[in-house]
């Protein structure tokens, strides 16, 4: 017995060493996040601009961007980039509305519209942004040697 | 899921952290990687409001001290914050002017004044501390001045401000916010204000004394063998009651009172000290009357006999 799970956890490391090995080179993945601020010019008028933050208050408006890149020389198949939400983030829709979200914590997945909360008197309401803990984007086309690009989602601080 | 858990907005101090992972297949299987993570924390923001919670207007009388309002001080912040409480008895706009006696916090937090429970507020002191999302109740208690008449009018404000600081939304206090962000103000200004009110309710009393004559020949001369009878109108006005009403009169001089004739509202009573409302001791009547609301009055009637 002891011996075969000796050889489990062995087998299972190399698998990771060659995922991590593997991910070192092919693509890249970076993750930002700007709060925007209103500044008013000098003609009273008031501009709405983004800013690298490093102190927020709730209610402030984030924009998350995640960058990605190939890298490597070879082609990415089934491209799938998920962003958990931190827990102080309310979720306030994507740039371009291709993303799929989950509201219980990445078990199940849908388009907003599609998901129900159940409510504790056993009926269902439709989800609202604010129950969504998880956003993926399933990115149908291949990504190419070289290729990139970057998903945008909007957040609010809680 | 996942609703803030305080209504205020997420703990000052809290870090928000993001992290995206992605996955894709390549030639040599399944892949998946994280990005870095950024983390931002999150600032105190200094929120305060406050309100009265008196159901309507706080009856007083003139005179009368010990009048209590009630006014609810919450923290609408994200951090724990002490406030500064400062309450105005000369506020414009109304009829008199309160003095204070104390403002005191409910520290059994049981709704009411409990004098000598309750803890007496010392700004600077006590100031009471609040967590986010909570209240504290505190009683303004007050004397009215005895120169008020019925129907007038008091406002009685208090206002609570954040100690770290006050001002324009917005204002930032670098370092000074819970868990080591800043503190800003927020919406509020971090400065709440609301006011009670003193209605006086003053009631007035007028006596009205009367007397007819009915003399033995069916005149109304006061002569010999005459009967008098009196009446004795008290007549409540103003607002309120007056509480434990006795009317009292002394038999005139040289007339004799008519045993069994005193009446109350037309109703008899005995000339004994006794369970019913009046007597008669040999030298004047008395009639205990007790409490009798404003816009009503009561009449006592008794005879006397010329002899």
């Amino acid at each position: 017995m002891k011996t075969v799970i000796a050889r489990f956890v062995v087998t299972l490391a190399a698998v990771l060493g060659s995922t991590a090995a593997l991910a070192a080179t092919p693509l890249e993945l970076k993750s930002d996040v700007f709060v925007e601020r209103q500044v008013v010019r000098n003609d009273g008028s008031s501009t709405v601009v983004l800013e690298k933050p490093n102190l927020v208050t709730p209610g402030d408006n984030l924009v998350f961007v995640v960058r990605y890149k190939n890298v490597g020389a070879s082609t990415a198949n089934n491209f799938v980039v998920t962003n958990p939400l931190p827990a102080a983030v309310a979720f306030n829709g994507t740039q371009d509305g291709r993303e799929i979200v989950s509201i219980n914590g990445g078990k199940s997945w849908g388009p907003l519209s599609t998901l129900r909360v159940a409510n504790a008197d056993g009926t269902t309401r439709p989800a609202s942004s604010t129950d969504v803990t998880h956003i993926k984007w399933n990115l149908n086309q291949p990504l190419t040697a070289g290729a990139e690009g970057k998903v945008i989602f909007r957040g609010i601080v809680r | 899921m996942a609703q803030p858990a305080f209504a205020a907005g997420t703990l000052a101090g809290t870090d928000i952290a993001n992290t995206a992972s992605a996955t894709y297949d390549t030639p040599s299987g399944p892949v998946t990687i994280e990005s870095n993570t950024v983390t931002i924390k999150v600032d105190e923001l200094l929120d305060v409001t406050v309100a009265s919670t008196d159901p309507g207007d706080v009856t007083t009388s003139p005179g009368t001290s010990g009048s209590v309002l009630t006014y609810r001080v919450t923290n609408t912040g994200n951090g724990s914050e002490a406030f500064t409480l400062t309450p105005n008895l000369a506020n414009g706009g109304d009829d008199f002017d309160p003095t204070l006696n104390q403002i005191v916090l409910d520290t059994n937090n049981n709704g009411v004044y409990d004098a000598g429970v309750d803890a007496v507020y010392v700004a600077g002191t006590n100031d009471p501390v609040i967590d986010p999302d909570q209240r504290v109740r505190v009683f303004v208690i007050t004397s009215t001045p005895g120169t008020v008449t019925d129907g007038n009018r008091a406002s009685v404000s208090l206002t609570a401000v954040a100690k770290t600081g006050s001002g324009a939304p917005g204002t930032s206090f670098n370092g000074a916010g819970q868990g080591g962000g800043n503190a800003v103000v927020g919406t509020t200004g971090a400065d709440g204000v609301d006011s009670g009110f003193l209605a006086v309710q003053a009631s007035l009393i007028a006596l009205v004394k009367s007397a007819t004559i009915l003399d033995p020949f069916g005149g109304n001369r006061p002569v010999p063998g005459a009967i008098i009878t009196y009446s004795i109108a008290a007549n409540v006005t103003g607002s309120g009651s007056l509480s434990n009403l006795v009317i009292a009169d002394p038999i005139p001089a040289g007339t004799a009172f008519q045993g069994g004739t005193l009446t109350l509202q037309a109703a008899a009573l005995t000339d004994a000290a006794d369970i019913d409302a009046g007597d008669f001791n040999g030298t004047r009547i008395r009639v205990a009357v007790g409490n009798v609301p404003a816009g009503e009055t009561r009449t006592v009637t008794f005879k006397v006999r010329i002899p």
